[in-house]
């Protein structure tokens, strides 16, 4: 089984023999074993397909796999059939048997399973023709929806390592970094940072020890694209770093994965124990001579560890506080020795590069952003889930054409990027080029890619206020800027939420924004005013309905609102007085409900539960 | 002073986790108190001071350490584990509903751990599941999509099933409709 | 000798030493930068950013805590902008707001004209300097004492809240700590200024010209030349 390679022939060799063996499946069932398809039980499906294979002794032509994550995860659990790639959305166990006698054995399509478009109202067979997937460009999840993350075979079996095998035989260390300079790679963590200027940065340090860092700690939340690149494909990342540590010269390795993340640090540790029996990591790689080793640490929880100086200070075991640069990590990082850190997107995106070449990769995107961008498209949207698309896309497609548009046929008020230090964009600005630049310019940023989409029904304070409340409590409470400024923020903020608002407090959350932008320590503290800022300059009015009017226009801060039931609308149906959980909703039969102000908590139940649309929040 | 009392035991299994990690600096010092943590389930402050002699680092970076990162427990932890993410997404699709709902339900507040030892109930930042919002975590087992109706019925499922476990006559708890 | 660099401070070009800060580099002409996190022979920490400065790149500027900001080439900075003191101001009010009964603080305020607080107040006791637990670790070698928590919960604190075996009773934590000892006496806060020193006058704080208000711009400095 397990086999050292030791030449670049070698690998190509055992890849044919990979592929040969493959061949001998006629079909392949691929579950999706992401963590929204697990949720919705695709485990279960993946048991019941190998029990109904193995029933009817098809299991030596047929095979059941589970891959990483499709990126459809609304729809799941997604299983898709190879070689024919007929996609069933939203399969049980109970449909398995079904989808075996018809679409294995008779080669029919089981229609029900397939996905239905909301529009056309026609049932699409394949995964590549459902508009969330047409309009995508997947190149780092190219891979997701068929490899099995637990296998190398599976990996090498698609090209794997061929990229490395090409950095490490056919080119020198400076060609390797020219490369991905000319290909114009931006760090996929957030700021953006050419990466390509930042491996020379850390191999024109002096020293004979350096080290790089996989970013792993993907703490913004509503973003899962690093989680799923690390659990449906690891050894991308793998190949990444072996590569970019062969140009930066450097001997050791980091992936530092947050520990929410079990299944990632499972399977990465694993890719890098099989890479490890295969020669492509440890002493003398392939027979080049090169050696290079990688560990995994766990993160423990703590979102500034996303900081790269913070990241560095937990890998070194200590509490993840921030530093001040320079000394940048470049020069003086882990243990005092250059350190390079790129974030999982990062890296995966390397292999790409030195396959493809420069020019193909400078060829998708924008004139300063290149490539394609991961994003979780979560929130009030049809479609929710992973994404990617060539940068320069508008938000506009990404949201209507991909997303479906909004869910519950509500109305789109804004869109949220780059987690917590990004902000909140509005409708007519929809139409913005999604580039590192561009989002900057309207006060949000790129991020990791979190696209947290919001509707009508969300109230933007409340929207600021959550995120100064996750920052204060994420805040490392180093400098005094971020400590106190994002908690007297949230004081200010949960005032108003409260009808408490005083017409200085917007200019002085507006001061406060730029002192916490000017004088902060790090990245978290710099940026973290963009959400209240943001909302200011795009909902300024919303501001100060609450300040002024002592009201919440989208009906969510409870202390603005009155719940009360419409008389003409009401069916006396009773079930608002059934879901209410305080008994203010009540009535007899055939009489309007009435909800009672005092012992009403505003908690929004029975407006959920009524069918009428007769609950009024005003 | 009172928390954690370590049993005899135990220290046999310090020592072992000790072995592992001899000689590499202060660096060791996550990975040690996360195997720490994964066999006692917390961290004893007996375990700690022991951890401190032994690799001769000051107490106070242990106790830093341990303080800091959200995913460190100085005192023992529930029969079941209840994780409620308060994500952006999660938040936006009500997730303040869902943990209210839970925290009424166990009469427990975020952070803490019931009397008897059946729950810890806790709120995380995201668990990255963001396609599922709002996203409730009960024992490793992820629940996509709840609401307070959802939330409470599995609350109850689980109160019930642990309280038949500890073989105490009063039941119903489980019967949720 | 060691090698030096050139840079400009507040318009006037001066030599520094490789390696020291900005903030060391400016004391020595005998600027005058607030600090509070900072003390001489402790490790740079960076934390109460008042002593931050304006770095001048090119038409661009940023601010950055002079402390920790080694001197380079070239390097053009400006201590007391309109900036600068704006920002300064509001750390000013937020360390206030945390810790009102500091002498230390309360003399600042008096000193950079900051006349009301407009934060809640919440008396915290402690800014969190740092410079007790580097007292501790750096002159001690002690490390009896470190930080707990994180985000607005982090404290100074021992482990467990008991005496630590390291501790060598030696109070220099105490005496380092701008809060504890020297805890402003005067009677009651009115916007968080507690008003009991009045006779501290506001002064501008360079030495080179009178009213560095009016006259340091990234512009350049009017007082000298221009």
């Amino acid at each position: 089984m397990a086999r050292q390679i030791s030449s670049p022939i070698e690998l190509k060799t055992y890849a044919e023999e990979v592929c040969k063996k493959k061949e001998r499946w006629e079909m392949v069932i691929a579950v999706c074993g992401g963590t929204g398809c697990s949720a919705f039980g695709s485990y279960d499906v993946r048991s019941a397909f190998t029990k109904e294979v193995e029933k009817l002794s098809l299991s030596d032509r047929v095979l059941v796999k589970m891959t990483g994550c499709h990126g459809f995860c609304e729809k799941g659990p997604v299983t898709i059939i190879y070689p024919w790639q007929y996609t069933y959305v939203s399969i049980k166990p109970e449909d398995v048997p079904e989808v075996i006698e018809k679409t294995i054995i008779k080669k029919e399509l089981v229609d029900r399973l397939l996905y239905r478009d909301p529009v056309t109202k026609q049932r699409i067979k394949h995964n590549n023709e459902i508009p969330f997937y047409a309009h995508q460009k997947r190149l780092v999840f190219q891979h997701n929806g068929h490899l099995d993350p637990t296998s190398i075979d599976d990996y090498i079996s698609v090209g794997g390592y061929q990229a490395l095998a090409k950095a490490l035989f056919e080119m020198t260390p400076e060609q390797v970094l020219v490369e991905v300079e000319k290909s114009g790679l931006r760090g996929r963590g957030g700021a953006g940072f050419p990466t390509g200027r930042k491996w020379r940065f850390c191999r024109n340090s002096p020293g004979s020890e350096k080290y790089i860092i996989c970013n792993g700690d993907e703490g913004d939340p509503g973003a899962f694209m690093d989680r799923s690149v690390m659990e449906g494909n690891p050894h991308s990342v793998i190949e990444g770093m072996i590569i970019g540590a062969y140009a930066i010269g450097a001997t050791k390795g980091f992936v530092y994965v947050r520990a929410e993340y079990p299944i990632a640090v499972k399977y990465t540790r694993l890719a890098i124990e099989q890479a490890h029996q295969y020669g492509l990591l440890g002493e003398n790689i392939l027979g080049s001579g090169f050696s290079f080793d990688i560990e995994v640490r766990e993160g423990a929880g703590a979102f500034v560890c996303g900081e790269e100086t913070a990241l560095i200070a937990s890998i070194e075991g200590k509490r993840g506080m921030p530093r001040p640069r320079p000394p940048f990590p470049a020069v003086s990082g882990l243990w005092g020795k250059p350190t390079n850190i790129n974030n999982v997107e990062t890296w995966a995106n390397v292999p790409l590069i030195i396959n493809k070449g420069a020019d193909w990769f400078a060829s998708i995107g924008t004139a300063e952003s290149k490539g394609t961008k991961t994003f979780s498209l979560v929130g009030k949207i049809n479609n929710t889930g992973i994404v990617e698309v060539p940068l320069g896309i508008t938000l506009r497609e990404i949201i209507y054409d991909i997303g479906g548009g909004i869910s519950g046929g509500r109305k789109f008020k804004a869109v949220q990027t780059g987690g917590p230090s990004g902000g909140c964009i509005p409708e007519w600005l929809l139409d913005t080029p999604v580039d590192y630049e561009r989002l900057t310019e309207l006060g949000s940023m790129m991020g990791s890619g979190g696209m947290i989409v919001m509707d009508e029904g969300t109230c933007m304070i409340d929207v600021a206020r959550y995120f100064m409340k996750f920052l204060s409590e994420e805040s490392c409470g180093k400098c005094v800027p971020c400590r106190e400024g994002i908690d007297r923020a949230l004081d200010i903020l949960t005032d108003i939420t409260e009808g408490k608002g005083r017409k200085e407090d917007i200019s002085l959350l507006e001061e406060l924004g730029e002192v916490l932008k000017d004088g902060s320590l790090c990245g978290l503290g710099r940026t973290a005013a963009n959400p209240v800022l943001s909302t200011i300059k795009y909902f300024r009015n919303e501001y100060e309905a609450h300040i002024n009017e002592k009201k919440c226009p989208a009906g969510v801060c409870k202390a603005l609102i009155t719940f009360s039931i419409d008389e003409e609308k009401c069916k006396s149906c009773g079930k608002c007085a059934k879901v209410c959980p305080t008994k203010a909703a009540s009535g007899k039969k055939k009489e309007p409900y009435k909800i009672d102000k005092e012992k009403c908590i505003k908690c929004g139940l029975c407006r959920e539960s009524c069918k009428f649309g007769a609950v009024i929040v005003s | 002073m009172a928390t954690g009392i370590v049993r005899e035991v135990d220290l046999k299994a310090l020592e072992k986790i000790f072995r592992g990690f001899e000689g590499k600096g202060e660096s060791i010092l996550i990975p040690l108190v996360q195997a720490i943590q994964a066999e006692y389930g917390f961290l004893p402050k007996e375990a700690l001071v022991k951890a401190s002699h032994h690799f001769r680092i000051p107490l106070s970076r242990f106790y830093g350490v341990v303080t800091f990162y959200a995913q460190f427990y100085l005192t023992p932890r529930g029969k079941h584990t209840i994780r409620c993410c308060r994500g952006t997404a999660c938040h936006v699709r009500g997730a303040a509903k869902v943990i209210e709902t839970v925290e009424q339900e166990l009469g427990l507040k975020e952070g803490e751990t019931s009397e008897d030892l059946s729950f810890s109930f806790e709120t995380v930042a995201c668990l990255g599941a963001c396609a599922l919002a709002p996203v409730v975590v009960l024992d490793e087992r992820y629940y996509g999509q709840m609401n307070p109706e959802k939330v409470r019925v599995l609350v109850r499922q689980y109160k019930g099933a642990s309280i038949q476990e500890s073989s105490i006559g009063e039941e119903n708890n489980g019967k949720a409709d | 000798m060691a090698d030096m660099v050139e840079l400009t401070i507040d318009g006037i070009k001066v030599r520094a030493p490789k390696g020291t800060t900005v903030l060391e580099a400016a004391r020595e002409m005998g600027i005058v930068i607030p600090t509070l996190c900072y003390y001489p022979g402790l490790t740079p920490y960076g934390a109460c950013r008042l002593c931050i400065v304006e770095l001048i790149r090119g038409k661009r500027s940023s601010l950055d805590a002079s402390c920790t900001l080694p001197v380079s080439d070239g390097m053009v900075v400006f201590t007391n902008s309109e900036r600068v003191k704006k920002v300064r101001k509001v750390i000013l009010e937020l360390l206030l707001s945390t810790c009102p009964n500091s002498k230390v603080l309360q003399d600042m305020a008096a000193n950079m004209g900051v006349t009301k607080v407009r934060f809640k107040i919440k008396d915290r006791g402690c800014i969190l300097c740092g410079l007790c637990v580097r007292y501790c670790k750096e002159q001690m070698q002690s490390g009896g004492i470190g930080f707990v928590g994180r985000g607005t919960s982090r404290k100074v604190g021992t482990p467990f809240e008991m005496t630590p075996a390291e501790c060598r009773n030696c109070n220099g934590c105490e005496w380092i700590c701008p809060v504890c000892m020297r805890a402003c006496r005067a009677g009651q806060l009115v916007e968080g200024i507690c008003g009991g020193c009045l006779n501290v006058a506001v002064v501008e704080t360079c030495p080179v010209c009178v009213k560095c208000s009016e006259s340091v711009g990234p512009e350049g400095h009017r007082a000298y030349g221009k």
